[in-house]
């Protein structure tokens, strides 16, 4: 067999496994969502936070419990940092400098997990484990907690209540992210992940002497590392390191648990709006750009064009052995279209054309199926956009889902498209533009630029994943780096929970002949060509001199 | 004013709270259960895959390493001891600069891109170099034999493997290096030859480090 055809069933086997986890997960999360039960555990966790789980909340409480609940999130995990040279379980590391430990406490806070330090020789234990970790779990969980809230916009009516932050959050972490977690991190450790507080200490080597290693709990991170569409390395090489994904298996399966809520969420979606078909339609909106980037990037890649990849016979630069150039492909292109940021091998070193697909990736605002919770509400604002391209083709009010796309939900949904190219572009003109900045790039020419305009775009995205070419630990990189986390993360909260607020308050308009059929192939059709046409036309120019310039001139 | 300063301190409290609790349940209890059950039931894969020697820990079959004569005097970059089958390159390792008291590997690619003049660099000297170690006196190896795992370096920098075809070309010049036979050292490739998982899952792939031990013990039987 070769390695084109094994590439293609790796594909088929993660799509057969994502297709049986997608009723019951779905399932599950909506039941979850739905429940007004609670478990006797988080009782202990709603005393402990003082808070009532029973009470609705308008949009505008919602809002303020998820930034309240985030800004807590980044000073606690600043602190954390700053004071790490004087906590045990340190294992000797000094404290973050304020810079760097902003911009980390920020990447983790904001799902994105960008890292402008190396895992190995900066976090000791406890900032990996009760600092970045956790937020691997609860800025997951917000994520999910957003975009329920948004579902339950369009499924309410005449209200306004948008559910409980707390207990939305809560429920996400013990019935969902947790339970997985566990469960994932043993099969991780059973292939090889390591899972021990050892610290660092010296092995033998064949040939005399000894090396260093770096233990941890790696595979309890790992596991909610791709589960929550975090992204954050425990080593530097990140799941190309083989503690954190020893095996072919172990490298299918993160891409698995990476893909699996992000997928499954649109059944949820579908069953809390009462109609399984809408979440099939967004499904296939989700799986047709997701396969057919798979695609690009495998034919690519495989032709491997480029003068040094053409010398060496392949483009393996950057690729493990056992992970190869197929499987490889099918990681990057899913660590890019959700907000993972995870990686198996280095996309700088991908073609030039590969890594302009990891670029665009992230730029469709990483909606396909997107990070936990964030690609579901990101699809579902360009459904609205869609919706209302057709509305203005056929001259009618639109309607998604029985709610009128009036003049309010509109505003929102436009605000959120423009917040993170504004971000990326604005951002990248002004390195670009500044003198010092570009002395952090490795490669010259359209790679450089492509650096920079990676690190922008994967920043605002919440993506985590880089050009690692860049040196990002400089004051300029870490600052502006982790305002555009921030910025790209909550801006686009506060537009959606908006819109969710204006669809609850409205009441239902029931469907007549002139509607447009949502749950439909031709809807789905619609969707798919309104993404690619506004992000082409917002990213083309920047696009055309990187990955473009680069991929075609070799 | 003054009643939304007192919400806002209510709010960040509320906050905090949520955060320590969660803290203590999945930064805490989460990873203290998930080591507990992985000492208990994965031991060796829970601490590192470590394998041994002759008695000795020589490594983790899941880290690569590299296989070099000790550096003589005014060299910076040792020469491969040829006696061993060699690994990829390494050249996005880094050594850590923060803990100099550490002697830590930093894990880390190239990241250049293919149009990189160092790569390009890079990847014709290891060409070159491939092909000219692995010729011997009967066995000729050609530029088109060399995989491209050969000269390039991994995402890792500790790719423990190599493809059976990278492999494959070292049989020879390890044969003859070691006194042994091409179709006995041929024999000890097959063997340490891994497929794809199930027969399609990752690539085929050849861990050097077990079958530099495995060659070790052939020498000394022999």
């Amino acid at each position: 067999m070769g390695p084109v055809l094994a590439g293609v069933l790796q594909l088929l086997a993660l799509m057969a496994a994502l297709a049986l986890a997608y009723v019951p997960l779905g399932n599950h999360m909506a039941e979850v969502y739905s429940s007004d039960r609670h478990w006797r555990v988080e009782k202990w966790i709603y005393r402990g936070i003082g808070a009532d789980p029973d009470t609705e909340m308008r949009w505008p409480a919602y809002l303020r419990g998820v930034l309240a609940f985030s800004v807590v999130g980044v000073l606690f995990l600043y602190l954390l940092q700053r004071l790490q040279g004087v906590l045990p379980g340190s294992l000797g590391f000094t404290s973050i400098d304020p810079d760097q430990a902003f911009n980390t406490a920020a990447s983790f806070v904001t799902n994105t997990n960008w890292q402008s330090y190396y895992g190995e020789q900066a976090m000791g234990h406890v900032v990996q484990t009760a600092g970045l970790a956790v937020q691997n779990f609860v800025s997951a969980a917000v994520g999910i907690a957003v975009a329920v809230a948004l579902v339950r916009g369009f499924a309410r009516s005449r209200t306004g209540e948008l559910g409980n932050f707390w207990s939305d959050m809560v429920r996400s972490v013990t019935r969902v992210l947790l339970p997985m977690s566990v469960v994932a991190a043993i099969v991780l450790v059973a292939c090889g992940v390591v899972q021990n507080f050892s610290g660092i200490h010296e092995v033998g080597q064949f040939m005399g002497g000894d090396q260093q290693w770096n233990g941890g709990a790696v595979a309890s991170q790992e596991a909610i590392k791709e589960i929550g569409t975090n992204g954050g390395g425990y080593f530097s090489a990140n799941s190309a390191h083989p503690f954190e994904n020893p095996t072919p298996f172990t490298n299918l399966f993160e891409i698995f648990l990476l893909l699996v809520i992000p997928f499954s969420l649109t059944r949820t979606f579908g069953l809390m709006v009462g109609s399984v078909k809408q979440g099939y339609a967004i499904l296939a909106a989700m799986s047709t750009i997701w396969v057919g980037f798979v695609a690009l990037m495998m034919w690519t890649e495989f032709a491997h064009h480029g003068p040094a990849f053409d010398i060496a016979g392949g483009a393996m630069e950057g690729k493990e052995t056992r992970i190869g150039v197929g499987a490889s492909s099918i990681f990057a292109v899913s660590t890019t279209l959700t907000s993972t940021g995870a990686v198996d091998s280095s996309h700088s070193s991908f073609t030039g054309l590969g890594g302009g697909i990891a670029l665009l990736g992230m730029q469709l605002g990483e909606i396909a199926p997107g990070g936990t919770g964030s690609g579901l509400y990101g699809m579902l604002v360009m459904a609205v956009i869609a919706v209302f391209i057709a509305g203005l083709m056929v001259g009618r009010t639109p309607e998604y889902l029985g709610k009128k796309i009036g003049t309010r939900e509109i505003k929102s949904a436009a605000c959120y498209l423009l917040v993170t190219p504004a971000l990326v572009l604005v951002l990248t003109a002004a390195a670009m533009a500044l003198p010092t900045p570009a002395h952090s790039m490795t490669n010259s020419g359209a790679h450089g630029f492509s650096e920079i305009l990676y690190a922008y775009s994967s920043a605002a995205n919440n993506n985590g994943s880089a050009f690692a070419g860049l040196n990002a630990d400089t004051q300029w990189f870490n600052t502006t780096l982790g305002l555009a986390m921030v910025l790209g993360r909550f801006l686009p909260m506060v537009f959606v929970l908006a819109l969710a607020g204006s669809l609850a308050e409205q009441q239902p308009t029931p469907a007549t002949a002139g509607t447009l059929r949502t749950e439909k192939p031709l809807f789905t059709g619609l969707l798919v060509g309104a993404i690619l046409i506004i992000t082409g036309l917002t990213y083309f120019p920047a696009l055309a001199l990187g990955p473009l310039a680069e991929g075609l001139a070799s | 004013m003054n009643n939304s300063v007192r919400n806002t301190a209510r709010l960040l409290a509320a906050g905090l709270r949520a955060l320590l609790v969660l803290t203590l349940a999945t930064g805490v209890i989460y990873p203290l259960v998930v080591t507990g059950i992985a000492q208990g039931l994965f031991s060796h894969q829970a601490n590192g895959s470590e394998i041994k020697a002759d008695g000795r820990v020589v490594g983790s079959s899941l880290i690569g390493q590299s296989y070099n004569l000790p550096l003589k005097k005014g060299q910076e970059t040792p020469e491969p001891d040829l006696k061993w089958f060699q690994g990829r390159p390494q050249n996005g390792l880094g050594t850590n600069d923060v803990n100099t008291r550490y002697k830590l590997i930093l894990s880390g690619a190239t990241n250049r891109s293919g149009d990189n003049k160092e790569l390009i660099d890079w990847v014709t000297a290891a060409k070159a170099a491939v092909v000219k170690d692995n010729s011997t006196a009967g066995y000729e190896v050609s530029p088109s034999d060399v995989p491209a795992d050969a000269v390039t370096s991994s995402g890792s920098g500790l790719d423990p493997d190599i493809s059976p075809q990278y492999a494959k070309i070292q049989i020879h010049r390890v044969a003859e290096r070691n006194g042994l036979s091409a179709d006995q050292v041929e024999k000890l490739v097959e063997d340490h030859t891994d497929g794809r998982t199930l027969g399609f899952i990752g690539e085929p792939r050849v861990n050097v480090l077990e079958l530099n031990i495995a060659l070790e013990e052939l020498v000394a039987r022999s």
